[in-house]
């Protein structure tokens, strides 16, 4: 049998007798006849691995010896399915990325699920499907979950944790430590993407073009760079929540170096630009879900953002900047016009202006 | 991005700044009004490529910092009533009354959201008649359009149970009573674009004449205000007053018309205490008798609120442009944005804002 494809998958239809529950019960997380049916019929149907097969505790793994890369993060996010992604997708790629920012390659990623009583059956077998693609397209497996369900009115629909496991590639060292002056600073392509386009759905903002989040599994872009310039690479770091500023800023301190940016060379699409303008957002204290900030050395540079314009996720990759011995901690930006600035984390959420 | 890429063009810009070190022959003291002009000067790090010579002060253009706090306390009195959902733009959220703010009453559970549009509060309105939604209509002469145009709407579609917080200011009046003070230290104006867009630029030679000064519309992109500065200190330097317009792409001498009869038709001039700053008289604009069932303040028992406004904050004499952020003791210690003690210090048209985001070091 041929291995089914993203669309294969997204096609196909529940194997839950829907009509039966068209809603998620407090029962189905219960631990009794019906969990099983849910873990059963919906989950081990789709995740379909050899680890889940036994209904086991726990899931055991056969590894490589060397260093393992362990992440977790939990994914809330309104709304649940959104252009681009959805909360599935992204609980998928979230960990993946995680992974492959330690410099590891992605084996496995486990997935609990905290359901609200309620939550319309059809959207969580939606989820499990694109989990399942996601995974399939990362090239990763899911091994383990979990089912809660709380009460209706004490959940947002559903939650997913994910936590992943990687193998840490040889003689390589990817921290934040490791960023040192003269580095230069690459992102695989335009930045701000994911946020925008969820504040634009969350708010009912509505612009000419559709905005589209970039949620994508960076992993294979991310062996590509490290295949071309291994070592080179000192630091790699996906700037979600925070967006760039929060990433570079903690960087910068970890490392007791300073990050100098070009203002004009950093990658917006027009529609995000738009949209930042409008509302007086920053787009570099914006989500991003499926780009990677790159430090590299310098006398390397050129090669590995040859490697990451060789990725489909990296067509559009470009270099935003530098580290410097200068303001150890701090990030400035040099302007359009020319000024200097300093690019800081912010307090908290940015929020629309006024006028 | 067009219209927005010619006016970031730092060969443009410099040319500007060029040509005012030429022109420039002694000290300037400058102030631009609007809040969005300072966050544009220091983001753009134009403060730091200007001649020596010229200082910019920062107006009080910023309508999260002029809110009075006693309003700001009512907002919060209203805000957290069990059957009120109270709406508001984002950037007051953060904004500290006496005790607390809005985004706190919002985590003890009261119903605050954030809307981009008073219209959206009165949709809100519509779709929960069960409750009472209350909008905070705060700002200047820019937002005073919309916000009357929802008073309207709600009176046109009989939605009752809508009302709003009225804290409307008025630029010209603050002006005038920046440069009838005697500290004042403002020699020339650059004026707020966006304000000069809806209300034309028919109140300003009046002010120019009887103090004196130059006052240049400007607006609100670096090359706007290199160019807004130059031709300021170059009135300035041959010792002319009166009113020039840099914004041409934007203000006419009438305004806009229609915006300006929509808000004659809701609001009325009336006297109003400025954040810090202090009663101005005829610097603001209440609902006019005929849309008081709308008043928030009338449909709401909110008159007897308390307010207790820090000490040690400088907001009114920075606002005034007496002082610089980095001059407060309490700039960077005290108050940050994390724990601001100021207003200025949490909107994104702040001062202290702007200076703690992009130039702390000063």
């Amino acid at each position: 049998m041929s291995k089914p494809t993203a669309a294969d998958i997204l096609n196909a239809s529940c194997p839950l007798p829907i009509a039966d529950y068209p809603q998620v019960l407090l029962a189905h997380g219960g631990g009794g006849r019906m969990s099983q049916m849910l873990v059963e019929k919906m989950f081990l149907s789709e995740f379909d691995d050899p680890a889940l097969a036994p209904l086991h505790d726990g899931a055991l793994l056969d590894v490589p010896a060397g260093r393992i890369a362990v992440s977790t993060d939990s994914f809330v996010i309104r709304p649940r399915f959104f252009p681009g992604g959805d909360i599935g997708s992204l609980a998928v790629h979230g960990t993946v990325n995680d992974i492959a920012m330690c410099g590891a390659t992605p084996v496995a990623i486990t997935c609990a699920f905290v359901l609200e009583e309620g939550l319309p059956m059809d959207e969580l077998w939606r989820i499990v499907k694109s989990m399942r693609a996601a995974a399939a397209d990362a090239g990763v497996r899911i091994v383990t979950g979990d089912t809660k369900v709380v009460d209706r009115g004490k959940g947002d629909g559903i939650y997913i944790n994910t936590t992943g496991i990687g193998i840490v590639r040889e003689g390589l060292t990817i921290s934040p430590k490791r960023a040192a002056a003269g580095d230069r600073i690459l992102v695989n392509g335009a930045l701000a993407e994911h946020g925008i386009a969820i504040m634009s759905v969350r708010e009912g903002l509505e612009f000419e073009t559709e905005l589209k989040s970039d949620s994508a599994a960076l992993n294979g872009l991310v062996a590509s760079v490290l295949d071309t310039v291994g070592d080179a690479v000192h630091v790699l770091r996906d700037p979600t929540r925070g967006g760039v500023s929060s990433a570079l800023n903690e960087i910068a301190q970890a490392a007791r170096v300073g990050v100098r940016l070009d203002e004009p060379s950093i990658p917006l699409s027009e529609p995000v630009r738009g949209a930042c303008e409008i509302l007086g957002f920053d787009p570099l204290y914006v989500a991003n879900e499926g780009k990677v900030l790159v430090f590299v050395a310098p006398d390397r540079a050129a090669d590995a953002l040859a490697a990451m314009r060789a990725h489909p996720l990296g067509r559009d990759a470009v270099d935003i900047g530098e580290v410097v011995a200068d303001h150890p901690g701090r990030v400035f930006l040099r302007s359009r016009i020319g000024g200097l600035r300093v690019v800081d984390m912010l307090s908290g959420e940015q929020l629309p202006r006024i006028c | 991005m067009k219209y927005v890429d010619e006016y970031r063009d730092e060969a443009a810009t410099r040319a500007f700044l060029d040509a005012t070190r030429a022109i420039v022959t002694r000290p300037w003291t400058l102030m631009e009004i609007c809040g969005g002009q300072t966050h544009t000067i220091i983001k753009s790090g134009l403060d730091r490529l200007l001649p020596p010579e010229v200082t910019l002060v920062h107006g009080p253009g910023c309508p999260v910092c002029v809110t009075p706090l006693e309003q700001i306390d009512r907002a919060l009195e209203i805000a957290k009533r069990p059957n009120v959902i109270f709406t508001s733009f984002g950037d007051m959220l953060r904004v500290p009354g006496s005790t607390t703010d809005l985004l706190s009453v919002k985590a003890s559970g009261g119903d605050v959201r954030m809307v981009y549009s008073p219209l959206d509060a009165v949709r809100i309105a519509q779709q929960n008649p069960e409750r009472e939604v209350v909008f905070f209509a705060v700002g200047f002469e820019t937002t005073a359009p919309a916000n009357a145009m929802s008073v309207w709407q709600a009176e046109r579609q009989g939605v009752k149970n809508f009302s709003v917080l009225v804290s409307h200011v008025l630029v010209p009046p603050a002006m005038e009573a920046l440069l009838s003070a005697p500290d004042n230290l403002v020699q020339g104006f650059l004026a707020a674009g966006h304000v000069c867009t809806v209300m034309g630029t028919g109140e300003y030679p009046p002010i120019a004449e009887r103090y004196r000064v130059p006052i240049v519309v400007t607006g609100f992109e670096p090359l706007d205000l290199a160019q807004g500065i130059h031709m300021t200190v170059k009135m300035l330097e041959e010792g002319r007053h009166g009113v020039e317009n840099q914004y041409t792409r934007s203000v006419t001498a009438e305004g806009n018309l229609p915006a300006q009869k929509l808000v004659a038709e809701v609001f009325e001039a009336c006297d109003r205490p400025w954040r810090g700053i202090g009663e101005i008289p005829g610097s603001g604009l209440r609902l006019r008798e005929r849309y008081a069932a709308f008043d928030a303040e009338k449909r709401f028992d909110v008159g007897h609120v308390r307010t207790a406004e820090s000490s040690i904050c400088i907001a009114g004499e920075i606002m005034k442009g007496l002082k610089r952020p980095h001059h407060c003791p309490a700039f960077g210690t005290t108050c940050t944005p994390d724990h601001p003690i100021g207003a200025p210090m949490v909107s994104s048209e702040g001062a202290c804002a702007a200076y703690w985001q992009y130039k702390r070091e000063v």
